[in-house]
């Protein structure tokens, strides 16, 4: 605790969560004067409570509570906030740690991102929406919720999808499957073709290695992309116009020698970057071997033709007949003025085996057959043809030779029957043509007759040897296996080869073995400004693909070459490959690829028409739906065309920071218990059966149902719902309380009536813990509602299948068994510690408990094992929200208090230019409209609205942007403030709750008060609302910048002011409380006056003997006292009371006043009530009647004392909840639970045979207290329920006897004690009533104090500067107490730290000659503010403590009070504005 | 206050919007007319809301007009009369739910304003469903949209504000048209209300 390393500390802290409890750390210690870097895992920050619909115990709004803090947390200039990552590991020491901090991409530059969402309204890919459980879908480009902060989109990338990367174009596979899959085949094509112009040809032949990738290939049969493609290929020449003439950019010249696949893609590419190209083709058409080589039947010339049309199309030049080395030459091109020459050229030599006979009459290749098919020479086929060879050609030329009149067509290839080349598809579709196939065979002759025509060939059998260098397995001849076939036509269709005599004496290009040498990732030959690609550029013939790839790089090469750039490789960026988990895998229902139709083989074979006839749309978007979506982001980059300030970075890398900070705070939270250790409850295999965090999004008014509860099988309302409680707590593996599900279920019970008035929740529980303050009344209500409570473990759920109903079996207090029908089951699922908090904790060097939660101290609740390393929320142990939030305040402080030192070095202060006064002047407003992308453009007319704007009175310059606030509009809404002196702006764009600040940062950067602003939301609250009303929207827009415009010019500059500020604080209550809050900011360096009322410190926890623990608390409080004493800030004022209390935040003054009647005034800047609560002693069960009747704080002394009472007693009972949880009061004491086990134990321990008895209405050991519980019963102790209706009966006079019931056996018993102790409820201390009316600060009916808002201002008060802590808020333990004492050290720490308070604003103002002093504002102010001058006899409203809220403004029967920024000239001005002046 | 006014403090935005249409159903179809309507709205909550309907993209008619306030309990009553002195058709505050204020309880002062101002509109002969108060939290788009369509076509039937002069509209027969002869005695009974609203705000303003 004492300040580590103090002058060379940093003044930073890092933050570790983002949920409710990080971001309220992040602010005190923002506020508190350090830098913080909050580190979040998700993209947006909120945590778990940004997903709940409601909040125990009032059901306010989760978001309406946590939405203003998610914005400040957003705004604060000192708040650093790194989402998508995680603290790594940490190094050195307290004071000075360098945190290591990893960040995953998040593909989206948040400083570009406009959050206008148009990225999501185009991406295709659906998956599940993790904020919504899954229960509804969004897109891989996402905003987490729509309130999320940071404002901005992310993408999931998991990787790239195997069939991207398969590709050897890299095209985006899964992009446009997804694209089909969502119907937009448009985009589907433009996706395909952007690697690759051969769409339509690749969609027919390309051989589709993106199929073997494809993940749904392990499930039942690999997405159909190849048929996609081709579907898509056929829609766009069906449907979309001849592309446009791409642009010239460049006076380069490219030449490309060859139009085949890579000569093509590579003068496409070329032209769309700005080159003029023109390609030679030595044939009379395009196409190289797609035309010349495939036969019509599998690719028809006219689906190529239009893939090559599309080329052209872009301004291509080509020039067919034009042969290399005849009529042009490489050297001729570059003398012409072409810059760079790309050899595209083509294998086109057919080559036959080096065989006897191969050249005898009626022997072909398969090259030169199938190009003379396609130029329609006249061909003479026999009728009996062998073709040698297996792969496609040998298919292509032994089908075409049918086609041509063939009646028999013998396939014989070297390949075994495993390894023969050509595709499954040929090989099917040629023997559904009645080829046949021998395998495994090799040509050694062919035979002839004595004309020197071809009567047959000779083979031999042959296996295939070792692998040569290339890859190549040559044919091993087996010995005496010769056979022969007749036939009188032989096709070899064994190779092809360079037909390459124009590159003869070609200076530095080299042709090695038939291939042009290169370099293989630059394209580059030996000679400058010549590159190569294409079959003639490869290690062998290569498939269209390959081709397309390698033009492509080539046209990026020569592209880099032409700009003189270094020629670096260009290859497409890689990302590891992603996979759906085995998990997803196997729970897939099988669902069959679609099949393309087809013509029987019967029918086609003597024709030339198209096999295969294409999916319809229907099969098409079928069949792309079973796509798995394996990277999740597709990679269609539909994102990247729709985002107009372009923010997107698909290619941004996962980062690692160092950050340096002094301390760290570790707030990462909760899981939920994952279910499928639950298995029995049939979660996940029935639908109707949920978890408590699926049921809360199903309740929430912005959930996937818009909150209707619905069950998910049949969409049916329920009418039963069961909640059982403790799944994932209080088990074998959980030996805790989850502490948050009683209350959860009870809020989700109710709100299911709400929801469903005529439904009937039914809650199984053990016990219902609802230990917090206002907890049992909410109970209560449940209960008065209907709600009903079941106290039992159910044992098994079952599905009805017939009904989807759920049969819960369940067993009584009386042992019996019975089933009912549910509707739906809701499972209250327990927290677990941050898994991966959990699995960091070596890295960070802190230890964990035996159930994985942060190992702590005794009296040290918010330390971790590693000094400087704090805790705070549900990480240290489970806790409902306002725990955590008082836990984070209180770790706040603890950084404050090790880091007192170096407060204020690290933080920033923003700088504005001297603002211009504009009082007196006439308006000049300046109005700027914005299209939000094509968000508001779309829907309402802009620059209409614009124009109009311009002609309203007092405008003196309008303008319309595509993006108001992107970082060069605003640049230039600064340049028209000075261009046209304007001194009031209106931004007509989205919504002032998220933009206003930044608008007002502008005007403030351009020298104007940032009050001079208005805004009209034009989006949210108009286009966004009424897509269908384009005419109706326009006029609404217009009349909100009408209405905005009038409001402007009404609008007055307000300041706020530096209110000085004492650095001081009173705390009231010398308890552990007062003592840990004084020493807390004694340490942090401001003075602390600590009044106690009586001669002594340490407050009630003295009156303990012991704790759970086992350690003696007088020890504890001894150490404390001697810190608090020591500390010269800190003043301590035994025997005092504080009196005559006056001022506001900052500015208090009171008096401190002995019992001897001294008074000492102070003056201080904040206000801590810790005043603790007492013991109560009602009289029941014979308390004071009897002397072996006793209460907990009694049993405590006579334990201390060792007295015989105790140590006697033979028998020992407690009776539980005496005198509370009934009607006199109805409220939990939250401790006499533990205390009573505690001693139960300690009674147990001393005597193991003694019995002890223990009767209760409920057990509520909370958390990890719960181990007590277990312990207690492991050790015997005897525990009984009862209940209001059934209390036990105590006869007390000289002995004690308790009559009481026992649920099991159903009958009386009487029981005889020697010793019974009462847990009596602790009350209020004296004094309460007094102090909170002299405060101004409510107390709750209990009589305990009311803080500001129940959940996330547990340690405020509504009244600025005054705070509370301890059991004067509501009874709690000791390291609760510790907890809350430095929570409210830190809210206050948070005032004292600024050097003066600002004030003014959005406040009201009396206007004191109007003012009747009729004390109306002094009486309704909800916080107190307003109170009568003394001087002046008239009211006054203290800036620095009005909240803004008018109440007092409207109620004022002398309207002598006005709320700046809202006056009555500003409201009118809008009203009359509306219905005024139309157009 | 009026016994409508006592009756909506205690119901539900459903029943509410339920019981107007029943009320209004049978009166008589105002084709063509759009309604100008103003919406009073906090900024914590109903603010937020209709963002979040706009988020989601629930669509509802495009007559309603936000003015933002900071909280509904800065609402005054001298703001509802001169909306209907400008000449709004309807209009209708939306707040926090109850028990929810951001500002604890400046809702529930808005509420009561609300139910003066209905009984002021009935004296002066205007219909008092043209000004209502409902509440919402800031998770409920739903809601938002709901309400503005409800209240739209509450407003639809019950036609144009009779103060307000408008082109080819009788403003004194739309009155008869709706309450009766008797809350017209003369056709310059329009021009009458109008000018009361007028007097009334002017004293406010004074005092």
């Amino acid at each position: 605790m004492s300040s580590a390393a103090p002058e060379r500390s940093v003044g930073a802290a890092l933050v570790l969560g983002g949920g409710v409890a990080g971001m309220q750390c992040s602010l005190d210690l923002a506020e508190g004067g350090y830098k913080v870097y909050l580190v979040e895992k998700q993209p947006a920050l909120g945590g778990h409570m940004a997903q709940l619909d409601k909040t125990f115990p009032t059901n306010d709004c989760a978001m309406c509570t946590i939405a203003p803090k998610l914005v400040e947390a957003g705004r604060h200039l000192n708040i650093e906030i790194m989402t998508n990552s995680e603290l790594a590991a940490l190094e050195g020491e307290p004071g000075n740690f360098t945190a290591k901090v990893t960040h995953d991409a998040r593909y989206v530059d948040p400083a570009k991102c406009t959050s206008c969402g148009a990225c999501a309204e185009v991406c295709p890919v659906v998956v599940p929406d993790s904020y919504n459980m899954g229960m509804a879908g969004r897109k891989a480009t996402y905003k987490l919720y729509p309130q999320a902060i940071p404002n901005t989109y992310a993408v999931t990338k998991l990787g790239q999808s195997p069939c991207k990367l398969a590709c050897p174009a890299a095209t985006s596979a899964q992009g446009y499957v997804a694209l089909v899959a969502a119907g937009r085949f448009k985009e589907a094509y433009k996706v395909a073709a952007e690697p690759n112009p051969f769409v339509s040809t690749c969609g027919r032949v390309c051989t589709a290695s993106c199929e073997e990738a494809c993940s749904r290939g392990d499930v039942e049969a690999p997405i159909a992309i190849r048929s996609l493609k081709r579907f898509v290929a056929d829609w766009a020449n069906e449907n979309l116009p001849p592309p446009e003439r791409a642009e010239i950019k460049f006076d380069e010249k490219v030449a490309i020698i060859g139009a085949g696949p890579s000569g093509l893609t590579a003068a496409r590419d070329l032209a769309l970057l700005g080159y003029k190209t023109t390609v030679f083709e030595a044939k009379p058409e395009a196409g190289g071997m797609l035309r010349f080589g495939i036969p019509e039947y599998r690719l028809p010339k006219a689906a190529l033709q239009q893939d090559i049309d599309r080329v052209l199309g872009l301004g291509v030049e080509l020039r067919v007949n034009q042969a290399a080395g005849k009529d042009f030459t490489v050297d001729s091109l570059l003398a012409d003025g072409y810059q760079a020459v790309f050899l595209g050229v083509g294998l086109q030599g057919g080559r036959p085996l080096p065989i006897p006979g191969n050249d005898a009459k009626g022997v072909f290749t398969a090259v030169d057959l199938l190009r003379d098919i396609t130029l329609e020479r006249p061909i003479e086929i026999g009728k009996k043809v062998v073709v040698i060879g297996g792969g496609d050609v040998a298919f292509d030329a032994g089908r075409a030779v049918l086609r041509l009149g063939a009646d028999e067509v013998t396939l014989v290839c070297i390949e075994d029957d495993e390894s023969v080349p050509g595709s499954d598809e040929e090989r099917e579709e040629g023997s559904d043509e009645g080829i046949s196939l021998i395998t495994s065979r090799m040509p050694t002759a062919v035979k002839t007759d004595s004309d020197g025509r071809v009567t047959g060939v000779e083979f031999s059998a042959c296996v295939l040897g070792e692998p040569d260098a290339r890859g190549w397995r040559p044919p091993v001849p087996v010995q005496n296996t010769q056979s022969e076939l007749d036939c009188d036509t032989v096709v070899f269709a064994t190779g092809q080869g360079l037909v390459a005599d124009f590159m003869q004496g070609l200076e530095g290009v080299h042709v090695e073995r038939n291939q042009i040498v290169f370099d293989k990732e630059t394209h580059a030959t030996g000679r400058e400004g010549v590159f190569a690609g294409g079959d003639a550029a490869a290690t062998g013939p290569w498939t269209a693909i390959e081709a397309v790839a390698a033009g492509r790089r080539a046209a990026r090469s020569i592209h880099n070459y032409l700009r003189g750039e270094h020629l670096v490789a260009v290859m497409d960026k890689r990302k590891p490959e992603a996979r759906p988990g085995e998990d997803i895998l196997a729970t897939l229902e099988v669902t069959p690829r679609e099949v393309m139709p087809h013509i029987a083989g019967a029918t086609r074979m003597r024709t030339w028409d198209e096999v295969s006839t294409g999916f319809s749309m229907e099969q098409a978007v079928a069949e792309a739906k079973r796509c798995l979506n394996c990277a999740i982001c597709s990679e269609c980059y539909e994102c990247v065309h729709a985002c107009g300030p372009g923010a997107f970075l698909h290619d941004e890398e996962d980062t690692e920071v160092d950050v340096s900070v002094g301390a760290v705070v570790l707030a990462s939270g909760f899981d939920p218990t994952p279910l499928g250790s639950h298995g029995e409850y049939g979660y996940g295999r029935y639908p109707n059966i949920l978890s408590a965090l699926e049921y809360e999004r199903m309740l929430s008014a912005s959930g996937p149902n818009q909150g209707e509860v619905k069950r998910p099988s049949d969409g049916r309302h329920p009418k039963k719902v069961a909640f059982i409680q403790c799944v994932g707590s209080r088990d074998q593996d959980h030996d805790y309380c989850s502490s948050v599900c009683c209350m959860f279920a009870n809020k989700q019970a109710m709100l299911t009536i709400d929801h469903e008035p005529d439904c009937k929740p039914t809650v199984f529980l053990m016990d219902m813990r609802a230990m917090g303050k206002g907890f049992d009344g909410f109970y209560q209500r449940a209960l008065d509602m209907g709600v009903v409570y079941i106290r039992s473990r159910p044992s098994d759920i079952k599905e009805d299948p017939a009904t989807g109903d759920a049969l819960i079996t369940w067993e009584d207090e009386a042992g019996q068994l019975h089933t009912d029908r549910y509707d739906m089951v809701v499972l209250s699922v327990g927290l677990e510690p941050s898994r991966r908090t959990q699995d960091a904790a070596g890295s960070l060097g802190i230890a964990l408990n035996r159930h994985g939660f942060c190992q702590l101290e005794e009296y040290r609740p918010l330390d971790t094992s590693r000094p400087g390393v704090f805790v705070a929320g549900p990480f240290s142990e489970p806790k409902d929200i306002p725990d955590s939030v008082a836990q984070a305040s209180a770790a706040a402080a603890q950084v404050m208090v090790s880091l007192a030192y170096s407060r204020g070095t690290l933080t920033a202060e923003k700088v504005y230019p001297v603002e211009k006064d504009v009082v007196g002047e006439e308006a000049r407003v300046g109005v700027f409209v914005c299209h939000c992308g094509s968000n508001i453009a779309s829907v309402i007319d802009v620059k209409g609205a614009a124009e109009y704007a311009n002609s309203l009175p007092g405008v003196v310059c309008s303008n319309d942007t595509i993006y108001t606030c992107s970082s060069d509009s605003l640049a230039r809404i600064k340049e028209l403030v000075g261009e046209h002196d304007l001194n009031r702006v209106v931004v007509a764009s989205c919504t002032p709750r998220t933009h206003e600040p930044i608008f007002q940062d502008t005007l403030r950067e351009a020298g104007l008060n940032p009050f001079l602003f208005e805004m009209a939301n034009i989006r949210d609250q108009a286009s966004w609302v009424h897509r269908d009303e384009p005419e109706g929207a326009t006029q609404k827009a217009k009349d909100l910048i009408r209405m905005s415009v009038a409001r402007a010019r009404e609008l007055e500059p307000l300041y706020k002011i530096d209110v000085p500020l004492t650095h001081a604080a009173a705390v009231i209550g010398g308890g552990i409380a007062g003592m840990t809050a004084a020493a807390a900011l004694g340490d942090m360096g401001y003075e602390v006056h600590l009044v106690e009322r009586s001669e002594k410190l340490g407050g009630r926890v003295l009156e303990i003997d012991r704790t759970i623990k086992g350690s003696d608390p007088a020890e504890f409080v001894a150490a404390l006292e001697r810190r608090v004493l020591a500390n010269p800030k800190v003043k301590v004022h035994m025997g005092a009371n504080l009196t005559d209390f006056h001022g506001f935040i900052g500015n208090f003054a009171s008096v401190i006043e002995g019992r001897d009647g001294a008074r000492t005034p102070i003056e201080h800047g904040v206000v801590i009530i810790a005043t603790g609560a007492k013991e109560d002693r009602p009289e029941v069960f014979g308390l004071g009647s009897s002397q072996k009747v006793v209460t907990g704080m009694d049993l405590e002394k006579l334990l201390a004392e060792d007295d015989p009472a105790v140590k006697d007693a033979d028998s020992v009972g407690f009776m539980l909840c005496a005198g509370s949880l009934d009607e006199n009061k109805g409220y939990c004491s939250r401790t006499c639970c533990a205390q009573s086990i505690k001693n139960a134990i300690r009674l147990k321990e001393q005597e193991p045979d003694r019995p002890v008895y223990i009767w209760f209405k409920e057990i509520r050991t909370a958390g990890l207290t719960e181990e007590y519980y277990t312990r207690a019963r492991e050790l015997g102790v005897v525990f009984t329920r009862y209940d209001n209706q059934e209390r036990p009966l105590v006869t007390a006079n000289g002995s004690v006897q308790v009559d009481f019931k026992d649920p099991y056996l159903n009958k009386r018993i009487e029981m005889p004690l020697d010793l019974l102790v009462l847990a009596t409820p602790a009350v209020p201390n004296e004094g309460n009533e007094d102090l909170s009316k002299m405060l101004k600060v409510p107390l709750t009916a209990d009589g305990f104090y009311l803080e500001a808002h129940v959940k996330l201002r547990p340690v405020d008060f509504a009244s600025e500067g005054i705070f509370l802590c301890g059991s004067a808020h509501y009874p709690k333990g000791i390291e609760e107490t510790i907890s809350q004492a430095y929570a409210a050290a830190g809210r206050a720490a948070a005032i004292l730290a600024k050097p003066a308070l600002k004030a003014g604003g959005v406040v009201a103002e009396v206007d004191q000659d109007k003012c009747a002093a009729c004390l109306t504002c002094v009486r309704i102010c909800p916080y107190g503010v307003p109170s009568i001058e003394s001087d002046t006899k008239k009211a006054k409203i203290e800036a620095a403590a009005c909240q803004g809220c008018g109440i007092c403004v409207s109620e004022c029967p002398v309207k002598a009070i006005e709320l700046h920024h809202y006056t009555d000239a500003q409201v009118f001005a809008k009203e009359e504005a509306l219905i005024g002046e139309q157009v | 206050m009026t016994n409508d006014a006592q009756e909506a403090a205690t119901m539900t935005v459903e029943q509410q919007l339920a019981a107007d249409v029943a009320v209004v159903e049978a009166m008589p179809a105002n084709e063509g007319f759009e309604p100008e309507i103003i919406v009073f709205a906090c900024h914590y909550c109903a603010y937020a809301a209709a963002d979040l309907a706009g988020s989601m993209r629930l669509q509802y008619p495009t007559n309603v007009r936000m003015i933002k306030l900071p909280c509904t309990g800065k609402l005054e009553v001298i703001h509802l009369l001169k909306a209907f002195e400008a000449g709004a058709d309807g209009v209708y505050a939306a707040g926090c739910l109850e028990g929810e204020c951001h500002y604890l309880k400046g809702n529930l002062w808005a509420r009561k304003r609300i139910g003066h101002v209905k009984t002021l509109l009935e004296e002066l002969g205007i219909d008092p469903k043209r000004v209502e108060m409902f509440n919402m939290s800031s998770a409920m788009g739903a809601r938002f949209a709901e309400t503005a369509r409800g209240f739209t076509e509450r407003i639809r039937k019950l036609g144009p504000n009779p103060v307000r002069p408008r082109e080819g509209f009788d403003p004194a027969e739309a009155v008869r048209a709706r309450m009766g002869d008797a809350a017209l005695p003369d056709d310059s009974a329009a021009e009458v209300a109008g000018a009361e609203i007028t007097a009334i705000i002017e004293e406010g303003l004074k005092t």
